[in-house]
């Protein structure tokens, strides 16, 4: 059963909140990564490694860089 | 045929350190490159790191430190039969390090060579001490790593410049009736091994930070947790914990997985940067001068780093 986007919308706030100490609050889908929430390349990889646990989709960190916003990782967990 | 008699076991004598006079704060490196201490900061943890100038080699801090781990051991030179050197940085491949180092020490005629695990490099020696004391090929080992690294980076290349450094560290090894040196878990992932490399004699330093990052991040503590299972040490008795001086915030990722409660952290990174092979017993020596640690307090080694290699193993404080 594939997950809504609210759903994973609030895993991925949940676990932006416990790697940089964002309010989950702030991540919302139109928010981008490096320019809106300031988080950097290595905190990517663990929300990376966090969201794999979370939602059984691996993020290659080929396709990392990609995932500007927070919508576009959405969009990748759901494809 | 016949073999030759062991020891029991093998311990840490002492250690020793060494680091080039030259400190480079991240303000310095800020004026020649476009990078600034805050972010230097966030991202590796690194305040200020030391560079050896062209007067001293990678020879040169080795002699250093083993001079002074020998010195602390008690130990004079002839006793040694042994010398490793844990490197991945010579300027030349040949000859090696531990011949050369060896004679500087006046270390006559002993086994030398040379290891190269890259920042594994102290860990696959001390465990290659420890065997070749327990199969009775050696009595007295010096295991020595030491890296100059400024010789390899290219310092008008952010990513790399702000993260490595120069420096030596040391142990001599010996016998003992119980183990004091436990058996190493160790490994490596030829399949990454294209995420740390220098490509040619002429080319820098590369490394793909986040491929190393996600790999240091996920795939070791199991490491070093399997190396506390084969010591039979219960990570809650660990008094420190020593990874290779990577990245502090590898470092402490790493530690926040070990259930290692009472263990004093290594962080030798903040003012040591990042020296390869030299980074574990350069940290340990500091720990031990500023009294961190204890004699006779457990500590978990976690070496990791290009091939990709990795190494771990429990050792008793000297």
């Amino acid at each position: 059963m594939a997950l809504t986007e609210q759903e994973i919308l609030a895993g991925l706030g949940k676990i932006i909140n416990e790697i940089t100490g964002i309010p989950a609050a702030e991540v919302s889908p139109e928010k981008s990564f490096v320019d809106d929430l300031d988080i950097d390349s290595l905190s990517m990889v663990e929300i990376a490694v966090a969201a794999q646990d979370e939602f059984g989709v691996e993020i290659p960190d080929d396709q990392l860089k990609h995932l500007k916003t927070v919508k576009d990782v959405i969009n990748f967990i759901q494809a | 045929m016949r073999l030759s008699q062991g020891a029991p076991g093998a311990r840490v004598l002492a250690f020793g350190g060494y680091q080039p006079a030259e400190v480079v704060t991240n303000h310095d490196l800020a004026a020649r490159i476009d990078t600034n201490d805050e972010w230097i900061q966030s991202r590796v943890g690194i305040k200020e790191r030391r560079v050896a100038g062209p007067q001293e080699s990678e020879i040169d801090l080795a002699v250093q430190a083993g001079g002074k781990a020998l010195a602390a051991s008690g130990l004079s030179a002839d006793d040694i039969d042994l010398v490793i050197v844990a490197t991945c940085t010579l300027e030349a491949q040949i000859p090696n390090a531990a011949g050369r180092v060896a004679h500087r020490l006046g270390i006559e005629a002993p086994g030398a060579f040379d290891v190269n695990a890259a920042c594994a490099g102290f860990c696959y020696g001390l465990s290659a001490a420890s065997d070749a004391i327990r199969a009775g090929s050696a009595t007295n080992v010096l295991v020595v790593g030491s890296e100059k690294l400024s010789q390899w980076v290219d310092w008008d290349d952010r990513a790399t410049a702000v993260i490595f450094a120069d420096g030596a560290g040391a142990a001599v090894v010996g016998p003992s009736e119980v183990p004091r040196v436990g058996p190493v878990a160790w490994g490596s992932a030829g399949d990454k091994a294209e995420a740390i490399t220098i490509k040619d004699r002429r080319s820098f330093l590369q490394q793909e930070g986040q491929t190393v990052f996600r790999w240091a991040t996920t795939a070791l503590h199991p490491v070093a947790l399997l190396a506390c299972e084969r010591a039979g040490v219960d990570p809650a008795e660990l008094g420190a914990f020593v990874p290779h001086q990577a990245n502090l915030r590898i470092v402490e990722a790493i530690a926040r997985k070990l259930g290692a409660d009472q263990a004093v952290i290594a962080r030798d990174i903040v003012l040591s940067g990042n020296t390869s092979a030299a980074s574990i017993p350069l940290a340990l020596s500091r720990m031990i001068e500023r009294g961190e640690v204890a004699s006779g307090d457990l500590a978990l080694l976690l070496g990791f780093g290009a091939g990709l290699t990795y190494a771990s193993q429990v050792i008793e404080i000297p």
